[in-house]
């Protein structure tokens, strides 16, 4: 039941984003739209991921985009509203896509395939956590992945900073 | 125990937020925002990876795929912003409509 009411918040605080036209107001249901996607997050058994979405998402993408939306408007005449365009097309492209995905996840059956249901009880198999076992698989299984990713956080973080400095001053 | 949640109901979810997201970036047309829907396409993929993930007997391979994927996100949003910035100082506008239709 707990599931129902936050993916409710999740789609009304995201429609909520692409109707409005205040660029505050889309962060601000872009914030709750991320913290109800958390929130589902630890219905799942995804206690790391959910707080890693927290602090990664909330604390830090979304501040980053509040700073854009600051800098890149003049707050004090009408450009912190923004224009729609396309609005037709958008519809339909993405109730189409909308009725296609539903369509393909109500034909597809996941549910009955075979390791679906052999998995389907006793998921943390006694465990208090996935914490633990995160940490071995990411120093084990997934160790050139997390070496490669902290090489691609040290390039974006290089690249971000020398792109938005001011090059005629410096 | 908890009940548990239909698969198909997080699918359809994460479909929802995946078609919000289109919906932001083909209609908006302040470059920020296009980002923000951006944001939410990479949280309804992520979230069909956890969907998933539940039912893995070593439980973790989506939740894996998951934490790349928003580690991912984070660093194209520094780099989108930036980006963002040096357009907007460059033009005077985030307007994505009037930076293809002005002369350099």
């Amino acid at each position: 039941m707990l599931f129902y009411i936050f993916a409710a918040v999740a789609v009304l605080s995201g429609a909520y984003m692409v109707l409005t036209r205040n660029l505050l107001y889309a962060g601000f249901s872009l914030l709750l739209t991320l913290l109800s996607i958390a929130a589902i997050y630890v219905l799942l058994f995804a206690d790391f991921v959910a707080v890693t979405q927290l602090m990664v998402y909330v604390g830090g993408v979304l501040v980053l985009i509040l700073f854009g939306i600051m800098l890149s408007s003049r707050v004090h005449d009408k450009s912190v509203m923004s224009e729609n365009t396309n609005v037709g097309w958008g519809i339909s492209i993405s109730l189409l896509t909308l009725i296609g995905l539903s369509y393909t996840i109500w034909q597809a059956g996941f549910s009955s395939l075979p390791w679906i249901q052999q998995a389907d009880t006793n998921v943390l198999g006694g465990q208090k956590s996935t914490v633990h076992l995160i940490g071995i698989k990411l120093m084990t299984d997934f160790v050139l992945p997390f070496e490669i990713a902290s090489l691609l956080l040290l390039i974006a973080l290089m690249g971000a900073a020398y792109i938005a400095t001011d090059k005629e001053k410096v | 125990m908890f009940t548990q949640i239909p698969l198909e109901h997080i699918l359809l979810l994460s479909a929802a937020l995946f078609t919000i997201g289109i919906l932001a970036v083909i209609t908006k047309r302040h470059a920020v925002v296009v980002l923000m829907g951006i944001e939410l396409i990479f949280n309804a993929a992520s979230l069909n990876l956890v969907a998933f993930s539940r039912h893995d007997p070593t439980l973790l391979q989506g939740q894996m795929f998951s934490l790349f994927v928003i580690l991912v996100a984070a660093a194209e949003a520094a780099v989108a912003l930036a980006i963002v910035l040096r357009v907007y100082q460059h033009f005077k506008t985030a307007n994505l409509n009037q930076i293809t239709s002005k002369e350099v």
